[in-house]
């Protein structure tokens, strides 16, 4: 029998699989989603409605619930294939870790990220967000989300075998997140103040490139600890 | 090039090595922090500008820097039972966790007591107090990975590729958090005007710095020891060892 | 250990020592398995079976001792190692949303196999008509016969297995008994676990390595 496939169609292979998976499990797209509405949503009712107040923090709110959406969204990221023995396949797969780690992080952006920066605009009027803030908004969520994922996937492949892994996977990814929310927020408001924000841009899509290059390693390390 | 490092690799040997050291660590600590504790708090000249409520610094600043070195030690022992596959460094990391988790946790009520006489507030977001909270969370996160692992070879292992995905994040979170607050705080509040220093306070904060990182070592010695002895209970060498000891 | 016909040693425990939950499950285990041999490791519940299949298949590390592939440490080696190994565990890799012909698809594709018919394999299982059921609608026997669709078209040398005849029948267990010893004829190695009795393959025809209930 003739063997080899090529990395490019492996990764297709696998990111074809868990979007296909997700797309009739409908349920994993949207609960995190709506998360993300809802915890926006609970800051004017906590804070009170005062447009200058909500100006003032939105690009905070914003982003804090994003980081919880995507910490809420992540958990499903290797739990199924854990239980039904995929991920032990992938592991002993010939197919080099970090390309598989790599399709399956960005078939989880894919189905969660990019709903949440599609969202993000509407829930930003309810916010009342500067009117010149949209465009940092998008390119930051842009940048960020993806960043997101990857750091948190080092924490949900460690905790993948544990049994109550999603308190403490807040522990271990919410000091990750730090940079990727100051900067972010910052370039929000800058813009906000029709200043330039092409340096807070640089360093996400620094941190973006960076985790790219590095957290699929951690990962992998960390899934082979995890199916131990 | 690195044997020397294998003949550690072996418990029973790291565990004789570790008793000989303890004592000596000890000493040194005591004296250390003696001498610099009481030459600075009670000693060294009254600042101009603070009075006598700056003399917290020499413990806050001590527990500082030894709290980021103790992880960056953390992260090296990981680092080296990760690539060498020496599991006594594994070993060494789990105890050193909980120690800069104190230790981070006295720089922060330090940090918090000298706020208070100095604006008036129990806790500030400056950049120093901000990076050293965070970097409570990631011991936190350390330590609790490690205890949710039942097995403690897979849970030092785990813990030690956090430790290193924390150690390369660290100077990044640090340098967020110094950016952000220079941001949202322009009239920069500088808790430690390093070069205004005159000797007689700097000579005792440095001997305090070497005599928290003697204390650690010595307090992580200890715990080496006991973490040595746990993972290898149902070895002959340890049995001996509990059987001499029922015998005293 | 009774000498295979077949000189080639495909892999080599050397002095596995490995410890679960503070027990000593085994210690300083060594055995050779050649090529062209059926393993089958048995010992009672809790013994470490699983363990030491899954630590020969490099998914478990051992707390002392390595596992050669050719003699090469598999930790060096692990590309083609795991290019030359098909591991079935407890769990059957098989994802219950997606219907058991796109499992096989998948299985086999990330394998690097690309020609090959679905169908055909799955008949072979005996889950003609049951290609576009999704996995989780299937039945225990049916949801294992998918995964172990898979050694139907394998070149891997190294089968390990644990716990194949796991919900199915007697016929089945016969038709994958003849798949096994036709595999290890063409030259690959069977290792497995079972509490079944096997009716085609006998003793003498197998390697055993028994592993024992050890107290401290």
């Amino acid at each position: 029998m003739k063997r080899g496939i090529s990395y490019t169609a492996a990764f297709m292979t696998l990111l074809q699989r868990d979007l296909r998976i997700a797309i009739r499990h409908r349920g994993d797209i949207f609960n995190p989603l709506l998360f993300f509405i809802l915890v926006v949503t609970l800051f004017p009712l906590g804070i009170g409605p005062e447009p200058q107040v909500l100006t003032r923090v939105a690009p905070g709110i914003i982003w804090v619930a994003a980081l919880l959406a995507s910490m809420l969204s992540l958990e499903r990221l290797f739990k199924a294939d854990y239980n039904d023995g995929s991920l032990e396949q992938m592991l002993l797969s010939p197919q080099p870790l970090s390309i598989l780690v790599l399709s399956k992080v960005l078939a989880h952006w894919i189905l969660t990220g990019v709903p949440l920066i599609l969202v993000a605009p509407l829930l930003a009027v309810l916010l009342h967000l500067e009117s010149n803030s949209y465009g940092a908004l998008m390119s930051t969520l842009a940048l960020g989300t993806p960043v997101l994922s990857l750091l948190g996937a080092i924490g949900v492949a460690l905790t993948v075998g544990l049994r109550k892994g999603g308190v403490l996977l807040s522990l271990l990814i919410l000091p990750l997140y730090i940079p990727v929310l100051i900067f972010a927020t910052s370039a929000i408001d800058a813009a906000g103040l029709n200043l330039n924000y092409d340096g807070q841009l640089a360093i996400l899509a620094a941190m973006l490139v960076g985790s790219l290059i590095l957290a699929p390693f951690a990962i992998g390390a960390s899934l082979r600890v995890s199916t131990n | 090039m690195w044997k020397w490092l294998h003949t550690f690799a072996d418990p029973e040997r790291a565990y004789k090595l570790s008793g000989t050291l303890l004592p000596w660590f000890t000493i040194f600590a005591i004296l250390l922090i003696g001498t610099g504790s009481i030459w600075g708090l009670l000693f060294a000249p009254t600042d101009y500008q603070q009075g006598e409520s700056y003399r917290i610094i020499f413990i806050h600043v001590p527990a500082a820097s030894m709290s980021m070195s103790a992880y960056i030690a953390m992260a090296v022992a990981s680092f080296i039972g990760l690539v060498w596959q020496i599991k006594s460094a594994d070993w060494a990391a789990a105890a050193i966790a909980p120690i800069g988790a104190v230790i981070t946790f006295i720089a922060l009520l330090t940090g918090a007591a000298w706020g208070k006489p100095m604006w008036g507030a129990w806790w500030v977001w400056d950049a120093r107090l901000t990076s050293e909270l965070v970097l409570l969370f990631l011991y936190l996160g350390i330590i609790s990975l490690y205890a949710s692992f039942e097995d403690k070879v897979l849970a030092a292992r785990a813990a030690g590729i956090l430790a290193i995905v924390g150690v390369i994040n660290i100077p990044i979170i640090k340098y967020s958090v110094d950016w952000w607050s220079s941001l949202h705080q322009p009239a920069t509040i500088k808790i430690m005007e390093k070069s205004s220093m005159s000797t007689d306070m700097l000579y005792p904060l440095l001997i305090n710095i070497f005599g928290f990182g003697v204390m650690i070592g010595a307090i992580t010695l200890v715990r080496y020891r006991a973490e040595i002895l746990a993972r290898n209970g149902m070895r002959p060498w340890v049995r001996d060892l509990a059987t001499a000891e029922e015998a005293k | 250990m009774t000498i295979s016909n077949q000189s080639k040693v495909l892999l080599r425990a050397n002095e596995l020592t490995c410890i679960r939950e503070e027990r000593i499950l085994f210690d300083e285990l060594s055995f050779n398995i050649n090529a062209g041999d059926i393993v089958q490791v048995e010992g009672p519940n809790g013994a470490g079976k699983t363990s030491l299949l899954r630590i020969i298949a490099g998914l478990s590390r051992p707390y002392a001792g390595e596992v050669e592939y050719l003699a090469e440490d598999i930790n060096r080696c692990r590309d083609e190692f795991n290019h030359d190994l098909l591991y079935l565990g407890h769990l059957a890799g098989v994802k219950s949303e997606l219907t058991a012909e796109e499992n096989l698809n998948f299985n086999l594709r990330i394998s690097g196999y690309d020609d090959f018919d679905t169908t055909a394999i799955l008949a072979k299982v005996n889950l003609t008509g049951f290609e576009e059921a999704l996995a989780g609608h299937l039945s225990a026997g049916q949801h294992r016969r998918t995964a172990l669709a898979r050694l139907q078209h394998s070149n891997c040398k190294i089968w390990i297995l644990d716990e194949p005849f796991t919900a199915i029948d007697k016929k089945g267990v016969e038709e994958l008994e003849q798949l096994f010893i036709q595999h290890a004829k063409s030259g690959g190695c069977v290792i497995l676990t079972t509490h079944q009795d096997m009716s085609i393959i006998s003793d003498d025809m197998l390697q055993k390595v028994t592993l024992d209930y050890r107290f401290i």
